[in-house]
């Protein structure tokens, strides 16, 4: 069970407000993503789950119960830190049994309980080291695997692939989806990576100072953006937001249109200098100047496609794909 | 810059310094090697001749040699002890956020500052004296009888003078180290159920272990030679209660004018103090390379 409702929580440091009330239903086995630009109050909300920060107003209930009193190592949640925070004078196996030592739990149990944890995250081999003789990648699973043993009713990530290289990002995100995916648990994971928050994600929550813009599925999200925030947060590379007069033609303030619903080519209604062309093979991305639409504007062309820099190019957006603002930056239907 | 010439340059440059130093040390290790050696006297004036190890002999063999011995490693052993702990305590309070922290911490500093003549005769007349000393007068106020400090627990009082002077070093060792202590490995073990008990125990006491080591070895090496407390507060008395070894070499040779007798004091000392540095130097090996 890990079912986690937030009712009116907020919390202020001295006199600054960084998270002014808000509501938030976690269902029991989800993955929630908490999304948003630095500074953005995701981490204090993870804190706050966790009951390392207390809540200035509004109650937190963990199965149904007030949990908002209850300290941390009560609430049954188990978190990861950023910098894993493992114990750096013990081994891998005394750093995943310390929380069952904790509990005073039976050695025979903490045994087969650690030997367990660690096969599932391949740490046996590892087991008798210390986290400073671990590379990146395996002090994350420590971490990770002195999170399971608990076997918590949720688990609380604070931005834990952030340490990591670009290549062991990619393979620890799909470790912890799978991970998720076997255990059934819920998880609260929070990134910055708008990239993590898409692909690992049943639900996510894009918050901006401390305010939840949104909550959805990831491709909600990415579908129909409920303001210019979160269209432009959610999707690699930008939307593109187009003002004045373009934006009249469709009756808003302003329209958006992400890079992968402009189509190339040599006729179109809109006209622009091709500048700087990121090749990645799979894709190519242009961004076009002299549009007197936004500067620049990125469009997405799949595969390799010839043009180069200087080159004139026309672009047809497509008509279905416009996202209207109006003034406030607010979506209208 | 490591060329053949750029070194031998170097070596060039700083052999007068190296020379100085070893001069500095040698000739004075050397001679007192020499005269633990001699029947010299300074009330016998004349020959010097040779006594083999008939100084060794008789400053081992002397009642308050052993006297000696004893008080030392009391007085190192609880100056540790009540430093240590102390600074440990201390440490942990100071390092919670408070209201004028910065002043705080330099009068926690401040008694190491004061030359240990003045803080042992300020505590001697100021504090432990029994009819003007602070304490004699909380005592008699109360209606109990006042102690006479030096002259009923002697090496006691020795012990809390000495200890007044080396908390604060220990305290901002130990403070510094607490403050490099990652706030988060603390966030986690309380998430996963350790109490303040047990956060201290597996978390910060570890993370302290090195300090620690440092504080108890610096400390040791200062503290083995105890001198001017000493002298100033009792004069090693009541009869040996307060003698070290140090202060039993003094006696030997500056107050006994026996040249020989102390020299051969002094080199037993060295070999102590080295014996007990070796000790540490393993405890430290083994504690630093983790």
């Amino acid at each position: 069970m890990g079912q986690i409702q937030l009712k009116q929580v907020s919390k202020s440091f001295g006199d600054v407000e960084v998270i002014p009330p808000l509501d938030l239903q976690i269902e029991d086995g989800e993955f929630v993503v908490f999304v948003g630009p630095s500074g953005c109050g995701k981490s204090t909300l993870l804190r706050l789950i966790a009951g390392l920060e207390d809540v200035t107003s509004g109650s937190i209930d963990i199965d149904g119960d007030d949990a908002t009193a209850v300290p941390p190592a009560k609430r049954g949640l188990a978190m990861v830190f950023q910098s894993y925070a493992l114990y750096p004078h013990m081994s891998v196996r005394k750093n995943i049994a310390f929380p069952l030592k904790m509990a005073k739990m039976d050695k025979s149990e903490v045994d087969k309980r650690v030997a367990n944890a660690a096969s599932v995250l391949n740490l046996t081999d590892y087991i008798d080291r210390r986290p400073s003789q671990l590379s990146g990648g395996q002090r994350q699973r420590v971490a990770i695997g002195r999170a399971i043993v608990r076997e918590p009713a949720a688990f609380l990530f604070d931005e834990p692939l952030s340490n990591l290289d670009a290549a062991l990002r990619v393979g620890m995100r799909l470790e912890i989806s799978e991970l998720h995916k076997r255990l059934d648990t819920t998880m609260i994971y929070v990134t910055h990576d708008q990239v993590e928050a898409m692909t690992m994600a049943d639900k996510i929550v894009v918050l901006q100072a401390g305010v939840i813009e949104q909550v959805g599925s990831p491709l909600d999200l990415y579908r129909t953006p409920r303001n210019k925030f979160v269209a432009g947060f959610i999707g690699s590379p930008k939307m593109n937001f187009i003002e004045g007069a373009e934006g009249q033609k469709h009756g808003a303030h302003a329209i958006g249109i992400r890079p992968e619903h402009i189509d190339v080519g040599n006729s179109g209604p809109w006209k622009g200098v091709v500048g700087v062309a990121e090749h990645l093979g799979s894709d190519t991305f242009f961004h076009i100047h002299d549009t007197g639409l936004a500067d620049p504007l990125t469009v997405r062309a799949s595969g390799e496609v010839a043009f180069s820099y200087g080159d004139t190019i026309h672009l047809t957006p497509r008509e279905d794909r416009i996202h209207k603002f109006d003034e406030r930056g607010i979506r209208i239907a | 810059m490591a060329t053949k010439a750029s070194r031998s340059a170097a070596r060039l440059m700083i052999s007068p310094a190296v020379l100085l130093l070893l001069g500095w040390m040698l000739v004075p290790l050397c001679l007192t090697l020499y005269f633990s050696f001699l029947r010299y006297n300074l009330l016998q004036i004349g020959a010097t001749p040779f006594a083999g190890w008939e100084n060794y002999y008789w400053f081992v063999t002397d009642p308050s040699f052993k006297a000696a011995i004893q008080n030392t490693l009391v007085l190192v052993g609880g100056v540790l002890a009540i430093t240590t702990i102390g600074g440990l305590f201390a440490a942990i309070l100071l390092d919670r956020p408070m209201f004028g922290t910065g002043i705080i911490r330099i009068m926690v500093i401040a008694p190491f500052f004061v030359m240990p003549t003045v803080s042992a005769l300020v505590w001697k007349n100021m504090f432990m004296n029994p009819v003007n000393g602070i304490f004699g007068r909380i005592a008699t106020s109360l209606g109990f009888q006042p102690v006479d400090f030096f002259g009923q627990i002697p090496l006691a009082s020795i012990i809390i003078i000495v200890s007044w002077t080396w908390l604060p070093f220990a305290t901002l060792i130990l403070l510094t180290a607490l403050q490099s202590l990652d706030q988060e490995q603390l966030e986690a073990a309380e998430m996963d159920g350790a109490g303040w008990w047990s956060r201290f125990w597996f978390i910060m006491l570890p993370h302290l272990a090195r300090a620690i080591t440092v504080v108890i070895l610096i400390q040791t090496i200062f503290l083995l030679s105890i001198f001017a407390e000493i002298l100033v507060t009792t004069n090693g008395g009541p009869g040996t209660a307060t003698t070290n070894l140090t202060y039993l070499i003094y006696v030997s040779s500056l107050l006994q004018f026996d040249v020989g007798m102390g020299s051969a004091g002094g080199v037993i000392a060295i070999i102590l103090a080295n014996i007990v540095a070796i000790f540490l130097m393993r405890m430290i090996g083994k504690n630093l390379d983790a």
